[in-house]
């Protein structure tokens, strides 16, 4: 044990290790982060996105380091709500009734237009419904109904408890503007069009929602005016901001890649032991039992589990573990072994009394576990790319966020045919720096346990 | 020295089976093919034999990690019958190998290798252990023993690993040691350390040893019996200074011919040292096993009977028809 963690301590001597080794501790630091920062029950309720969660999020928005790399500064998503104070006015009518003046002010900025306006309301009414009007109001002074025939053929809109204006599908406007609403709304439309195309108006705007309702009822309102990008990360194809998934990914992928590594790696390696060690019987079984596993194609296998029993992430774990603890690494141990059993301490210890056990943990496996040890790091990464490989297959688990899946999901919905590069290589260029970041320790740890493979 | 016998061998024989296929028989190796001796306690006796006579299989047999084929084995009265456990006699033989290095676990320091023995046997207090382990490094002289507890194998000279093989071999408290060539790899200028210790412990402890050696020249340092085993079987039994001064089997003859004398003369000299090589354990040759080598043996009789053990004189046996009464 002192020599391995004297052997450990030579790492520092290999600069490559060292980067693995801070890259590796970089993932741990960021798995703990998600644990902390979004429970596992939190976490799985926003992958799972179940209405009402990602309302207020863009939907298939670059993640705002995109705007960093293009001239112009891309809008960001702005909320305003009467949540906020004094944009609400109550005005009491004579009638017993009340006329309620919701005015949403904004301040745009951005060089880019937004990539949706939605207004949401929400109301409290006994039987009939309220009627409200909703305008719009340019930093130019322009002051223009939203709610435009044939939609709202009135002018006005009776709305439900809770109601979404999804101002910019709107077909009305859409024929009023010319163009898509969330364009026309921002730009100068009596201003000639540059050759860049439309520009939006900077300035502040604002949404005025006049209705009247009855004594003692309320209404309420939440302009969201989406933007271009969003969050470190982006958002996908169900506004699902992708952080959740990338942070949630490196816990995932490393529990998967370490289990996956001592389930089968380490029993591989145990059993080998006890197999040569008693050698006869018990060899000549685990030798067939590899024979026999070594043709099984793993895959397939997986994907018939996945496409007929269940895709549970720690199911399909299970199953390579079962698969993988046979496997020619049990034949490449059981070389060592055969070599190692021989020594004469083996034969000492047996002298003054070991027990078998003792003799195959005490005696014969420490002898082997430097070299396993290399083995083991180099593993881990293998079992990551596996899990990735099975989730952008379509076999990934059903709840779990983790980076295959997104790939799964930017492939499935055109993510690069629609240029939104940043959608599968985030998580793609994390798996290739987790996978990177075992191999670099590995293979210096090959170089400290086997130094036949150093250069002077 | 008290003269209870310790160890008693009777007509031992270890065959190890040939197999072809992995199933299929074909035979054995006849690696020790009716062996008797016995040694008292406190008795130290050396096995000759030149590689592949058989010597490490009746070391491997007395130490119980190779079952024997028949005979009986019969230590301080217990009759070792391969049936009984013989958990008991682990801490009563001592066993010293070859390779020192070999012997040593390389992963474990040298508290831990004193440590084992004990460990496994269950005996002692922590306490009572660390302070066996000084007693017994102090006895080997592998001092300070503080500057040797937390060493490893590879950071010893041959002769301390040897030395610590031997404070192993020691830590039990055994009675019988067998020391299987314990100096044929070491320096020549250890040799003589390792095997005045080896005697000095065995004069010390009142112990029995079994010293098996292919090298005559080192006999003299240790013991008071010499066996010389050919092709499984001891040929020739006697005292060190009896065997020297009274030669009596062809092939002890032989082997004493052949140990090299620094005289200049002997450049010039032809030694008569009888041609061909040890016999096949799998066949080996009918009667006395010596004899297609033999320069003086009796057509029509050696080649039929294998020759039992005839007493030339007092406590000097040897298997050869030549001294047939």
């Amino acid at each position: 044990m002192k020599m391995i963690l004297r052997r450990l301590r030579e790492l520092r001597r290999y600069p490559s290790a060292v980067a693995g080794l801070v890259l590796i501790v970089v993932f741990i630091g960021l798995s703990v982060y998600a644990m902390i920062a979004l429970p596992y029950g939190h976490a799985i309720r926003l992958w799972r996105a179940p209405p009402g969660v990602w309302d207020e999020t863009p939907l298939r928005a670059a993640p705002i380091w995109f705007d960093w790399f293009t001239r112009d500064k891309l809008p960001r998503t702005i909320i305003v709500s009467t949540g906020d104070a004094g944009l609400k006015r109550v005005e009491p009518l004579e009638d017993g009734r009340s006329r309620i003046e919701i005015v949403l002010p904004f301040d745009y900025d951005y060089d880019g237009f937004p990539s949706e306006v939605q207004l949401f309301t929400q109301a409290t009414f006994e039987g009939t419904r309220t009627v409200i009007t909703v305008h719009w109001r340019t930093p130019t002074g322009e002051f223009m109904p939203l709610l435009i025939p044939p939609v709202n053929p009135r002018g006005t809109r009776s709305i439900r408890a809770t109601d979404t204006l999804y101002i910019s599908q709107d077909s009305g406007l859409r024929t009023l503007l010319g163009r898509a609403p969330e364009q026309g709304l921002f730009m100068d439309r009596t201003a000639a069009i540059g050759p860049d195309g439309p520009v939006p108006v900077k300035g502040r705007y604002e949404l005025v929602l006049v209705g009247e309702v009855l004594e003692g009822a309320d209404l309420n309102a939440k302009l969201v005016v989406f933007g271009q990008v969003h969050g470190l990360a982006g958002t996908d194809h169900r506004r699902r901001d992708l952080t959740v998934a990338l942070l949630w990914g490196a816990p995932l992928a490393l529990a998967f890649g370490i289990l996956g590594a001592i389930g089968a790696n380490l029993s591989t390696f145990v059993l080998a032991g006890i197999g040569t060690w008693f050698g006869g019987k018990v060899d000549f079984i685990f030798q067939r039992i590899t024979n026999i596993n070594m043709i099984l194609p793993l895959l397939p296998i997986l994907i018939m589990i996945g496409q007929f029993y269940n895709r549970s992430l720690w199911l399909m774990l299970g199953v390579i573990i079962v698969l993988s603890v046979f496997s020619a690494a049990m034949l490449t141990y059981r070389a060592m072994f055969l070599q190692a059993k021989e020594a004469p301490y083996i034969e000492a210890a047996q002298a003054y009394g070991a027990s078998n056990m003792r003799i195959v943990f005490r005696y014969l496996l420490p002898r082997i576990a430097p070299t396993l040890l290399p083995q083991f790091v180099l593993v881990i990464p293998s079992f990551v790319f596996l899990e990735a490989t099975l989730a952008v297959l379509g076999l990934g688990d059903p709840v779990l966020p983790t980076w295959g899946k997104i790939m799964n999901d930017a492939n499935t919905n055109g993510a690069l045919y629609m240029g939104q590069y940043y959608w599968p290589l985030q998580p793609a260029i994390l798996l290739m720096l987790m996978g990177f970041s075992f191999a670099l320790v590995g293979y210096a740890l090959d170089r400290v346990f086997n130094p036949k493979l150093r250069t002077v | 020295m008290a003269n209870e016998l310790l160890l008693s061998v009777k007509d031992l024989r270890t065959w190890y089976e040939l197999k072809k296929w992995g199933f299929f028989h074909t035979g054995h190796v006849k690696a020790l093919d009716g062996v008797t001796f016995d040694l008292s306690h406190g008795e130290a006796l050396t096995v000759v034999g030149e590689s592949g006579s058989g010597k490490t299989t009746l070391i491997k047999t007395i130490l119980g990690l190779v079952p024997a084929t028949s005979g009986e084995i019969t230590f301080s009265s217990h009759k070792l019958d391969g049936k009984t456990s013989i958990g008991w006699l682990r801490s009563k033989v001592g066993f010293v190998q070859q390779d020192p290095y070999g012997a040593l676990p390389p992963f474990m320091s040298v508290r831990r290798i004193l440590l084992e023995p004990m460990v496994i046997n269950k005996t002692g207090t922590s306490i009572e252990r660390e302070q066996r382990i000084r007693e017994v490094m102090e006895e080997v002289r592998l001092l300070p023993v503080n500057d040797f507890l937390s060493k490893f194998p590879h950071m010893l000279s041959g002769g301390q690993q040897q030395r610590l093989v031997i404070a192993r071999a020691m830590i039990l408290r055994p009675s019988l040691i067998v020391a299987d060539e314990p100096v044929s790899m070491l320096d020549a200028s250890v040799r003589v350390e390792i095997l005045e210790l080896m005697r000095k412990v065995q004069k010390t402890h009142d112990l029995g040893v079994i010293y098996i050696t292919h090298d005559l020249s080192t006999v003299r340092y240790f013991s008071e019996r010499v066996f010389i085993m050919y092709a499984a079987r001891f040929v020739e039994k006697a005292e060190v200074r009896e065997i020297i001064h009274n030669t009596l089997h062809p092939y002890t003859k032989a082997l004493l011919t052949a140990i090299p004398d620094p005289d200049p003369e002997n450049a010039n000299q032809y030694r008569d040292v009888p041609a061909g090589e040890p016999p096949s354990l799998v066949k080996p040759p009918s009667g006395c096993r010596f004899h297609p080598r033999c320069p003086v043996r009796i057509e029509g009789l050696c080649e039929e009977e294998q020759p039992p053990a005839f007493e030339s004189s007092r406590d000097h046996f040897v298997e050869c028809w030549l001294y047939r009464k």
